[in-house]
């Protein structure tokens, strides 16, 4: 597509993709409570920057994501992608959900389709780019099968094509294989990784924010780990992970590297969900 | 050694078709039987209509008899009825129903997703729904004679009266009880606000709306026929009218046999379009929505 759609001002000068400056999120509860989920959030992900956020359960890693999306806005502080600030739904912006948000009522061509058909793609150019899609995520032969009919994996691919096909410069992932067994996730984050160095029409990488609670996960996939509170959530702090690329999430997590990071995540991790844990603990009691 | 492998080999497998071939026996069977027991059941009813009728146990005059309804089916077919051949009456009560009807399912469903979708209008407009859905709507069907007269037209308004508020109802909690994922979905794929309520909103209510479908033509022919009884020149409910008028018990009930078959007739294409377009639902109950 158009070649400027990153956005960003001035070349040469340095834009990260996304920027969170001390963003705060507070809804109303039904009762007419305040409830901050976020609290002065700085985050920084650079173009092309793999990041994954690890937090206690519930601690709002997802509100995080659906203030960059553009569903909800700051209560306070600035969240700016591109250089600019994030008004509504931008473009240029993928979101791949924890539930299944695939249309259950579309096939599964027809859910690939959607996104392209509602930018106003021409009809012939929107399947030809679904197909292309679907061929990548192993769902050829699924074209004309109605969601219910496939499997969650294959449900789960169908979200990534639906979102890889609109051409994403942002990817933001809200705990997307949480549902699915541990073997069908692992194949699903190595082919998360593959589609991803590709996924540009231009051949670069998008730029991804993935939420998850599960640490190896994180690592496995992340070019840097973000450590959020026990809610309401802010950064604690932020590791990068050096490990070579290409990734197989299987091999990787065996290497004294990994382990390595690991433990020092862990640490600093542990502590947060130890927190909320006793806050759930006195709750209960 | 060979003997024990060769029937243990060969008992479960004889034993297993043995059984498959007993259950499926047994299933047919049963459906037999219970298609048997309906049967019986319909005849010794209408049986013993016909023998306390004839008998004077119950008054023939006041109560009929099944014999006399199929005459007086009958005589209809053949030589018409007072007011014109049957067909003709039949098909002005579907046609007063079905107009009633169509236009009472398209405004409760525009209506409906409209006030699902915009907060505004259901807060303004939601207290005087409420309060015409609390009317009894049938008593309308006299104000609507007068209103449109003796034609068909008077009968179509209360069927619409009837049907709109149900499928309303439902058109209206299917909006609001839309996905959010979905919803979120939608809108981060680039779908403007009239996209999400064509493509997510409506689809994801029609379920909804397919329930009320089904009620909601009872109404309308409840409707249709409450109108002509009131007052017609054609149709089933100037029939019942007339019989009643004549002391013709066994008339009234013809056209209620009548009536029940014609409504019959409907929901099975209702249930055959539904088929058809959820064909995206899983099949089997329980494995979803």
């Amino acid at each position: 597509m158009n070649g400027d759609r990153r956005g960003g001002p001035a070349p040469g000068g340095h834009t990260p993709a996304i920027e969170l400056r001390g963003a705060s999120k507070v809804f109303r509860t039904p009762s007419g409570a305040a409830h901050t989920a976020v609290r002065d959030l700085d985050l920084t992900v650079e173009r092309g920057e793999f990041v994954a956020v690890v937090g206690p359960t519930g601690c709002g890693k997802s509100t995080t994501l659906t203030l960059v999306s553009g569903l909800e806005e700051p209560t306070e502080g600035e969240v700016l992608v591109g250089g600019e600030p994030v008004r509504g739904i931008r473009p240029e912006v993928g979101f791949v959900f924890q539930q299944d948000a695939v249309f259950p009522w579309r096939t599964v061509l027809s859910n690939v389709t959607a996104g392209p058909r509602f930018r106003g793609v021409p009809k012939a150019e929107a399947r030809d780019r679904a197909r292309d899609w679907l061929g990548r995520v192993g769902l050829d032969a699924f074209a004309d099968r109605y969601p219910h009919q496939l499997s969650g994996g294959q449900r789960k691919r169908v979200a990534l094509a639906q979102t890889f096909v609109c051409d994403p410069a942002i990817l933001l992932m809200d705990e997307p294989f949480s549902a699915l067994d541990v073997q069908t996730r692992a194949l699903m984050s190595d082919e998360l990784l593959e589609l991803w160095s590709a996924s540009r029409a231009d051949g670069a990488a998008a730029s991804v924010v993935f939420v998850t609670h599960d640490l190896e996960e994180a690592i496995a996939l992340a070019d840097k780990v973000v450590v959020m509170t026990a809610g309401p959530a802010t950064v604690k702090e932020v590791f990068p992970v050096r490990l070579p690329r290409p990734r197989k999430v299987e091999a990787v997590r065996l290497e004294p590297e990994f382990v390595e990071i690991y433990r020092e995540i862990w640490s600093s991790l542990g502590e947060e969900v130890r927190i909320t844990r006793e806050r759930g603990a006195s709750r209960v009691a | 050694m060979s003997l024990e492998s060769v029937e243990s080999v060969g008992a479960p497998t004889a034993f297993r078709t043995s059984r498959t071939v007993t259950r499926a026996q047994a299933a047919r069977r049963r459906r037999a039987l219970v298609y048997g027991a309906r049967v019986l059941l319909l005849v010794a009813v209408l049986a013993a209509w016909e023998a306390l009728s004839r008998n004077g146990l119950i008054d023939p005059f006041n109560f009929s008899m099944p014999s006399a309804i199929w005459d007086q089916i009958v005589q209809w077919t053949l030589h018409g009825t007072a007011q014109g051949s049957l067909g003709e009456q039949i098909w002005y009560t579907l046609y007063e129903a079905l107009l009633g009807w169509v236009i009472g399912v398209l405004a409760g469903v525009v209506l409906g997703i409209v006030l699902g979708r915009v907060r505004f209008l259901a807060d303004v407009f939601g207290p005087y729904i409420k309060v015409l859905n609390a009317v009894p709507r049938i008593v309308l069907a006299p104000i609507f004679l007068i209103w449109f007269g003796l034609g068909p037209a008077s009968k179509v308004a209360s069927a619409v009266v009837l049907v709109f508020f149900p499928v309303f109802f439902n058109a209206f909690q299917g909006a609001r009880e839309v996905d959010r994922n979905l919803v979120a979905n939608a809108r981060i794929l680039g779908a403007s606000n009239r996209r999400v309520t064509l493509q997510v909103v409506v689809p994801s209510a029609t379920s909804w709306i397919f329930t009320s479908l089904h009620v909601s033509f009872g109404f309308a022919l409840i409707g249709a026929i409450v109108g002509e009884y009131i007052g017609a020149m054609k149709g089933i409910g100037m029939l019942i009218a007339s019989a009643q008028g004549a002391f013709n018990t066994a008339g009234v009930y013809a056209a209620m046999v009548i009536l029940a078959v014609v409504a019959l007739l409907a929901e099975g294409l209702l249930t055959f379009a539904e088929k058809r377009l959820f064909r995206w639902k899983p099949t089997d109950p329980g494995a979803g929505g």
